[in-house]
């Protein structure tokens, strides 16, 4: 059991020689390669679907940029508008305050003059009608002329009581 | 083993009776375990081997005659150059593996990452060929020894004798090509000796080379003809205590023995492939 056979020994050897030079090329090479191969190819793989995974990291990361670039200037137009209504109304409304302040000054120019004239005839009239009912009572005894000046100063005085 | 050679039973009644006169009864086993010019096929019969006359070289008397384990490493090899090429064709017709190429794939790829890419590195894809052949030609011939009428060609200390050599042979050569021949062998005594110690080193490490595959050949030879020594063991039990009912306890821890011899085969194949890659490893990266 424990004795050598150099003549296996040898055949092993041969044996074992010839089989790696065999399965090398039969086998070996065309498995290695193989494997290899495939490897290659799912780490190309790999690499790809990072490559992807990133590119489109990256294009959300822009959108989302894009995005938020385009809400800001959303809400700046909004804002200027606002403010060129806020502008337009206050302009306008205040246009409008002045020209009916202006308008309720004509008027009430206009009142004054009125009243003004009115007054005026109507102290010639109350004149006039207190000389007619005053020389119809008291009769010729004064001329017309005296008693137009007596009056009037009478209504001078009365005038400027109320005046007063 | 032990369902195949049923001309144990034959045999060992026979040295059972010759060792009541107190003889050895052991010779049967030996039998089953070494080399013979024989295929034992009984009930059968058996193939006588073709021989040759043996050949002088110098002094030495080399028989080149063909054995049963040489038979047995021829058939391996047939096995293997054909399992092997279907396995490398099927990879041509589409680069998914399915079927025996996973199987030999998973082999192929732990030798390739786990022994050969992180023991010795990338130098030693070069090699890459010769492990892969070492580990399914071990493994296949271990295994070979467990199917009935086979042979174990590993439980031969010639072959494993030449399986080592070879390995050896391997880890000279890578050496000395990555090192150069005067330079691999310089770089034996490790750094940092002192003058006087290298010369002592030196042969120390020169041994240490011859040692290694030395320590090769016997544990694969060894670990191989152990279980087969065991099984044989309990299947003679039954013969020896001439009772059926020892047969159960018998036949049971054979089968433990059996299987357990399986897991040795694999073990084994990877131990000496493993062992072989270190050692190149050792030479090639020397500091």
């Amino acid at each position: 059991m424990l004795e050598i056979n150099p003549g296996v020994a040898i055949w092993t050897i041969i044996t074992f020689l010839i089989l790696v030079a065999i399965l090398k090329k039969v086998a070996w090479k065309p498995i290695i390669d193989a494997l290899t191969q495939r490897e290659d190819s799912i780490r190309k793989a790999l690499e790809d679907a990072q490559k992807a995974k990133e590119e489109a990291q990256r294009l959300m990361e822009e959108n989302k940029r894009n995005l938020a670039r385009a809400e800001e200037e959303v809400q700046r137009i909004i804002r200027e508008g606002r403010e060129t209504a806020e502008r337009i109304r206050a302009e306008i409304l205040e246009k409008a305050r002045k020209e009916a302040d202006m308008m309720i000054e004509r008027a009430r120019e206009e009142i004054e003059r009125h009243r003004e004239q009115a007054m005026l005839q109507l102290r010639a009239q109350v004149a006039d009608l207190a000389i007619e009912v005053a020389s119809k009572l008291i009769g010729e005894v004064l001329n017309e002329q005296k008693h137009r000046k007596l009056v009037e100063k009478y209504l001078q005085e009365i005038s400027s009581e109320k005046r007063a | 083993m032990w369902i195949g050679n049923l001309a144990f039973a034959a045999d060992t009644l026979k040295h059972a009776e010759n060792s009541h006169a107190g003889g050895e009864s052991s010779s049967w086993m030996l039998h089953h375990i070494s080399d013979s010019r024989t295929i034992d096929l009984e009930p059968f019969g058996h193939i006588t081997l073709p021989q040759f006359p043996p050949i002088r070289i110098g002094g030495l008397e080399i028989d080149l005659s063909i054995t049963k384990h040489v038979f047995f490493m021829w058939l391996v090899s047939l096995i293997l150059i054909i399992v092997l090429s279907i396995v490398a064709r099927s990879y041509k017709k589409q680069i998914v593996p399915h079927g025996l190429a996973n199987l030999i794939e998973v082999f192929v790829v732990f030798i390739r990452d786990e022994i050969v890419l992180s023991v010795i590195g990338k130098d030693g894809l070069k090699y890459l060929h010769y492990f892969l052949t070492l580990f399914f030609f071990i493994l296949l011939c271990n295994l070979f020894g467990l199917i009935p009428y086979g042979a174990t060609a590993t439980g031969n200390l010639a072959v494993t004798g030449g399986l080592a050599f070879l390995s050896f042979i391997l880890i000279q050569l890578a050496g000395i090509r990555k090192h150069g021949l005067i330079g691999y062998y310089k770089g034996l005594v490790p750094h940092g000796v002192p003058a006087f110690v290298a010369p002592l080193m030196f042969i120390v490490e020169f041994l240490g080379l011859f040692a290694k595959a030395f320590a090769l050949t016997v544990r694969l030879f060894a670990n191989m003809t152990a279980g087969h020594i065991v099984i044989l063991s309990l299947i003679g039990l039954i013969f020896i205590f001439k009772s059926v009912l020892v047969a159960p306890v018998s036949i049971a821890f054979a089968v433990f023995i059996n299987l357990l011899e399986i897991l040795v085969a694999f073990i084994q194949a990877y131990i000496f492939t493993m062992l072989t890659a270190l050692f190149v490893g050792l030479s090639i990266h020397q500091h």
